[in-house]
């Protein structure tokens, strides 16, 4: 051992500080999510039962311009799940540490709050990650969907960024509805947004009206992009103007959430 | 009333018992009005030094929790100025320094005792033992119980080891024993006297006045957002009772049944306020020994006598007013 190697310890850089407290508050945010049943259970519940439904053993035999229904539904059903992580994960479970003073007491700590976000986003781009493997697991052995591991981590990809804009709307529910309504809010817009964002029937069987609206809709650009791995996008637009559609949508709830933690400080 | 509200800070010396530590937070002529337009603190100022313990007491809607918040950065005063260890309270380095224990209404109640506490020493480069914070917050034999499962008192103690994880210099407690049995109450009370003896600051907010009693080195009353006294308790006591006369001397309550007049007691040396309950006479007095040796000169036939301290209630009713 050289005498350089003085017992006091080099002064941590603010990166590699945050980076440690990321990590750890990321390890025990995922423990408390998977442990909290109601979360989990619903959060991975409900796009696996769904593609079930609507993806193996209904329709199984039809095609979407020469995309088989349960490779399409793939797509869609792993679109539904990231977007219901995020949404639920850092809506509702922001709006819940807001409401009982939890948040105050981590503020007051010397936690860097972006570590506290990013591990709430990456909490639930693992419920992402954890959903499309199911769903491929599904797929695969019941629906005979073929599908390349390529193409699977390309579509993880896409759940670990279409993750970002869902969570941004997330800390604007948080931010603005009051915790006991944050649940019923969140719900309110995240299925609607999924209807018509062709996430559980495809756009094509849907009214001519809706498909008028659908790209309004991140949760359709999302669903596009990935159904864009599998050659099933539109073919009316653009791989670009999906991503152009999904940062335009990040900025502007970006921009909401911002107002809205402005005005909560001033009247703190 | 008024003259109540001036007593303060000249009136009652400051801590004129130790000679003055060194100071670790201030707060300096600080204003604080909401966007509402309440008005939460008016030009108040206060100080926490080195190694004591102090109690912020008020009533309902003083500004006590807004001084607080202010301290640990949690929000920025309109006007004057906050210095925690001589810097920002928001900052990093500041919050490093400092532990806090609030009134929590729900924490994740699916993250063990063991894993809360892993958490919040992450947050810091030097954090205190778990070993230690366990023994501290008397939570052997729960570590490995869901944070949801435990009783009031039991979270109430999780909070506590919360704030101390990072081996904090200055602890600010907001009610840190409520919902805590007699038995946890006095164990978390010889906790928080074991951190000042070890150079450390407490500041305590409680609505329990025999708390701030038995703890506190000093005591800060605030009242409609300004401090109205200031000492240790048995000056607040004194402030209180003697209303604005008390000049941090040992005032006490006599009651006796006597045939002296009120008029007559009244001009007495040291009496500053006589009532009659029930037949008997209640006086207050600076200068008890001498108010007693002339009203038991004068009055062969006084009796059913007896000498009080005030208590810290009738202090804190009389000064908060």
């Amino acid at each position: 051992m050289s005498t350089a190697t003085l017992p006091l310890a080099p002064a941590e850089s603010t990166f590699t500080r945050t980076l440690r407290i990321f990590l750890s508050e990321t390890r025990y945010e995922l423990v408390r999510s998977l442990r909290t049943r109601t979360f989990s259970l619903s959060a991975i519940g409900f796009p696996v039962m769904f593609y079930l439904l609507f993806g193996i053993m209904m329709n199984r035999h039809e095609t979407i311009g020469g995309t088989g229904m349960a490779r399409y539904m793939l797509a869609s059903y792993a679109t539904f799940g990231v977007v219901g992580s995020a949404l639920f994960g850092i809506g509702v479970g922001l709006a819940g540490d807001l409401s009982a003073g939890w948040m105050e007491l981590k503020r007051a700590s010397p936690m860097p709050p972006a570590a506290y976000l990013a591990a709430k986003c990456v909490t639930a781009i693992c419920f992402g990650a954890i959903i499309l493997t199911l769903l491929t697991t599904i797929g695969v052995t019941l629906g005979h969907v073929h599908i390349s591991l390529a193409e699977y981590l390309h579509i993880l990809g896409l759940v670990a960024a279409g993750a970002i804009p869902f969570a941004c709307m997330g800390l604007a529910i948080a931010l603005i509805v009051p915790f006991n309504s944050a649940p019923g809010v969140t719900n309110l817009l995240y299925l609607p947004m999924s209807f018509l964002g062709g996430l559980w029937v495809p756009l094509i069987a849907l009214p001519k009206a809706v498909q008028h609206i659908a790209p309004l809709l991140p949760t359709y650009h999302l669903a596009q992009l990935m159904l864009g791995i599998f050659g099933a996008a539109d073919p009316k637009r653009t791989t670009a103007s999906h991503w152009f559609g999904l940062l335009g949508f990040t900025l502007l709830m970006f921009g909401v959430a911002w107002i809205a933690f402005r005005r909560r400080e001033q009247n703190a | 009333m008024n003259q109540v509200m001036e007593i303060p800070t000249q009136a009652v010396p400051h801590n004129a018992a130790r000679p003055a530590a060194p100071a670790v937070a201030t707060l300096t002529n600080i204003t604080k009005r909401y966007a509402n337009g309440v008005v939460a603190l008016d030009g108040l100022s206060l100080e926490l030094r080195r190694g004591e313990i102090v109690a912020l007491l008020g009533p309902n809607g003083a500004g006590k929790s807004t001084a607080v918040r202010l301290m640990m950065g949690l929000s920025a005063p309109t006007s004057g100025d906050v210095r925690i260890f001589g810097a920002d309270p928001q900052l990093t380095s500041t919050r490093l320094r400092t532990g806090v224990m609030l009134q929590v209404g729900r924490a994740p109640e699916m993250l063990k005792v063991r894993e809360h506490i892993a958490m919040f020493r992450s947050y810091y480069p030097a954090p205190a033992s778990v070993a230690s914070l366990v023994k501290a917050a008397g939570l052997e034999g729960l570590e490995d119980r869901l944070f949801g499962q435990l009783s009031g008192g039991q979270k109430q103690r999780v909070l506590f080891a919360l704030s101390l994880a990072g081996n904090p210099d200055l602890v600010f407690l907001d009610e840190p024993t409520v919902g805590l049995d007699i038995e946890a109450r006095r164990a978390m009370w010889s906790q928080i006297r074991s951190l000042r003896d070890a150079g450390k600051t407490v500041l305590l907010t409680t609505h329990y006045l025999e708390e701030a009693d038995a703890l506190a080195d000093r005591i800060i009353v605030i009242s409609k957002g300004r401090v109205v006294c200031e000492g240790t308790p048995a000056e607040i006591k004194s402030a209180g009772a003697a209303g604005s006369v008390g000049a941090g001397v040992a005032v006490k309550i006599i009651r006796c049944i006597t045939t002296l007049s009120s008029e007559h007691l009244l001009r007495m040396p040291g009496v500053n306020s006589i009532t009659i309950e029930d037949g008997r006479t209640i006086v207050i007095s600076s200068m008890p020994e001498s108010t007693l040796r002339e009203m038991l000169a004068l009055d062969q036939s006084l009796h059913s006598l007896e000498v009080q301290s005030p208590a810290l209630e009738d202090a804190f009713l009389a000064l908060t007013r």
